[in-house]
């Protein structure tokens, strides 16, 4: 570490517009989170055209406070209306609930607000530590590791982030088959253009992306027939009062949710909502109080809230190590990254630290603001619930609109969003998962280039994906998670038939 | 809207086999052992295996999986109206935007997608105005997005 990078990162997160950018994001992000059907992931895909137009550490900046915001507040409709904000808030929606119904809202709120920061704290901090020391092991790395590394990670968000790994294949298969339209392959040769100069240039990762996580939630909007949810709280009293002896109370709780919290994160494909199911279940598990939850018990909640907020900046870990993102935010922020040409990956550690030391303290910074921000929309809470989103969504189908226009000047966009948030709609109503989708386009380029490399550098002998110490070691761990759970069910199918 | 498995399986198999054949044609690289057909050719082919495991559990379930159900708001023709609207809406704006302009486009789309999700009437068209001259101001003015002015090239500001 080199203390004038350290500076330098610290002049330019401390610039006047990279703090208001924040503070305005982590209102955005507030209220994105708050509403209920627009989640973290679609407030980053609104903000890329507006990111587009910024400088790299302001364009961070924003998509971070926002996020980290989002997962926050996504858990007060979940608390007041028994409707998470967010899918990351959903693990614990009905205990929250619960604790509403027992009349003690305000310490269900203040512990999503005061332990998803600690979480998001404690995954920084992770991210500090282990992203420099990975990404000294990464500059090592050839095309071989490179191509079990990128292979492993779209095998975690198959077998990781779905109960139906034959659903989450199609999907990265589809997603890997989009990616390989257009020019940008190896050998430069057009492929599925079908004679459209549009096409040459390949799909737009960032049409798609907000077609499959801002459009396929307003086709959602419209065709949603509940009836609308009641508010049952009137007044949400000083949410700060108890949760000091929360902390002292729960203390392993809280340690455990942001540890499995950062470690989902910085799987590729499991995000902040599979870490707080996953982190809710543990808290139950491991809980002296097991028979409580469910009934408006904080405990759960204190700790897969916490998980959910380290789980987004685990997600970093992957993504400026590898770019290999650990959730859909990153798949994101990847893409944000390349149209800025801070390209992650590990030189951007040794080439350009500044910039990696400005993301760090803007994940401190963002997670500190939290407390006011979230206190301050805890306050208004009832109104941002009362928003009417017969007028919100139009007005967000029109900025997707012109958001994705704005990349490239294109009407052809526009039409790739379109199709691109009706087959989201359709997979996800037909229970296909759509984060390995939106890996496989990510990932599809750099998984064929490293393989094509290796099988060129090795002359199509296979026996070279296998030769060196850390590529074997990649490869045995991917081909394990294929074929260990298979081979497992048919010895104990068989141990099942000897005895009878 | 939900489809059997097994239709999704065949679907994918389908497209898996016309990507095998879409590959057939494209050049080898003397001296290389892999050409640009090698990677979409292995995705079709785990497409149509991924499609045929589709079918097969489509077929073990058919008992209790229906071929095709639709969903609740099928039946409700506000709801069908408000998701053509929506679809409708983009569509519009992909043609209509370069000859109309994008406020007029952009104010036309908020007005209908308003009323058809019951926004009160007398707010709608003044509503839609405003926002429509907002995300001009923002995008056109601070962003400096080219959005088409269309109608209205005469008076642009």
């Amino acid at each position: 570490v080199t203390g004038g990078a350290v500076l330098q990162a610290f002049a330019m997160v401390s610039e006047p517009a990279t703090l208001i950018a924040m503070v305005l994001a982590g209102l955005f992000g507030l209220f994105v989170g708050a509403v209920p059907g627009l989640t973290a992931t679609m407030a980053t895909a609104l903000l890329v055209p507006v990111t587009f137009f910024m400088p790299p550490i302001p364009a961070i900046a924003v998509m971070v406070t926002a996020t980290a915001m989002a997962i926050f507040s996504g858990d007060v409709p979940g608390c007041l209306l028994r409707i998470p904000g967010t899918p990351a808030s959903a693990a614990y929606t009905d205990e929250a609930f619960a604790m509403t119904r027992k009349g003690q809202a305000e310490t269900a709120l203040g512990a999503g607000l005061v332990f998803s920061a600690v979480g998001g704290l404690f995954g920084t901090l992770v991210l500090i530590l282990a992203a420099p020391a990975l990404a000294e092991v990464a500059l090592n790395f050839s095309s071989f590791e490179y191509f079990w590394l990128v292979l492993l990670g779209l095998t975690c968000a198959i077998f990781i982030t779905t109960d139906r790994p034959l659903k989450g294949l199609v999907t990265l298969l589809l997603g890997l088959l989009v990616a390989c339209v257009g020019l940008g392959n190896p050998a430069g040769h057009p492929r599925f253009t079908f004679g459209s100069a549009e096409l040459t240039g390949g799909i737009g990762m960032i049409p798609m992306m907000i077609g499959m996580f801002a459009i396929s939630e307003v086709i959602r909007f419209v065709v949603d027939t509940r009836p609308p949810a009641e508010l049952v709280v009137e007044k949400v009293g000083n949410v700060m009062k108890g949760q000091w002896e929360l902390a002292r109370k729960y203390p392993v709780q809280i340690l455990r949710g942001s540890t499995l919290g950062t470690a989902v994160g910085a799987l590729p494909g499991a995000g902040a909502d599979i870490a707080a199911w996953m982190s809710y279940a543990i808290s139950k598990k491991f809980s002296r109080e097991p028979q409580k939850f469910g009934t408006g018990h904080v405990e759960g909640i204190v700790e897969s809230g916490a998980a959910n907020n380290s789980a987004l900046a685990g997600a970093w870990i992957p993504a400026l190590v590898f770019g290999i993102p650990g959730d859909s935010i990153t798949a994101i922020v990847i893409g944000v990254l390349y149209m800025k040409n801070m390209n992650p990956g590990p030189t951007l550690f040794t080439t350009d630290p500044q910039n990696i030391y400005a993301v760090f303290l803007l994940f401190i910074a963002a997670n500190l603001i939290m407390i006011p921000l979230g206190l301050l929309c805890i306050k208004v809470a009832k109104r941002i619930l009362h928003v009417p989103r017969n007028v919100l969504m139009p007005l967000i189908l029109l900025f997707c609109i012109v958001g994705t226009f704005a990349i490239n000047n294109s009407v052809f966009d526009v039409g790739v969003m379109l199709l691109a948030g009706v087959i989201a709609y359709l997979l996800e109503a037909n229970r296909f998962p759509i984060a390995p989708a939106i890996l496989g386009v990510v990932l599809g380029g750099m998984l064929e280039e490293n393989f094509i490399t290796s099988m060129i550098k090795s002359d199509g002998n296979l026996a070279a994906f296998f030769s060196r110490p850390i590529a074997a070691g990649l490869a045995v761990v991917t081909l394990l998670v294929w074929f260990l759970p298979p081979l497992l069910r048919m010895l104990r199918a068989r141990r099942a038939v000897v005895p009878a | 809207m939900k489809l059997n498995d097994a239709a999704f399986g065949l679907l994918l198999v389908i497209l898996g086999a016309a990507v095998l054949i879409g590959v057939q044609g494209y050049p080898k690289i003397p001296g290389q052992p892999v050409g640009p057909a090698l990677f979409p050719g292995l995705i079709a082919v785990g497409l149509c295996i991924a499609g045929v495991l589709l079918m097969a559990r489509g077929w073990r379930h058919r008992a209790e999986q229906h071929w095709l159900r639709w969903d609740d708001w099928v039946r409700s023709p506000r709801h069908v109206l408000a998701l053509l609207v929506v679809l409708g809406s983009v569509m519009f704006y992909i043609v209509a935007a370069d000859v109309l302009g994008f406020l007029p486009t952009a104010t036309i789309i908020l007005a209908v997608l308003f009323l058809v999700l019951r926004v009160r009437p007398a707010m709608a068209l003044p509503l839609a105005l405003v926002s429509a001259l907002l995300v001009h101001f923002g995008f056109y003015k601070l962003l400096k997005v080219p959005l088409p002015w269309g109608l209205l090239k005469g008076i642009a500001w």
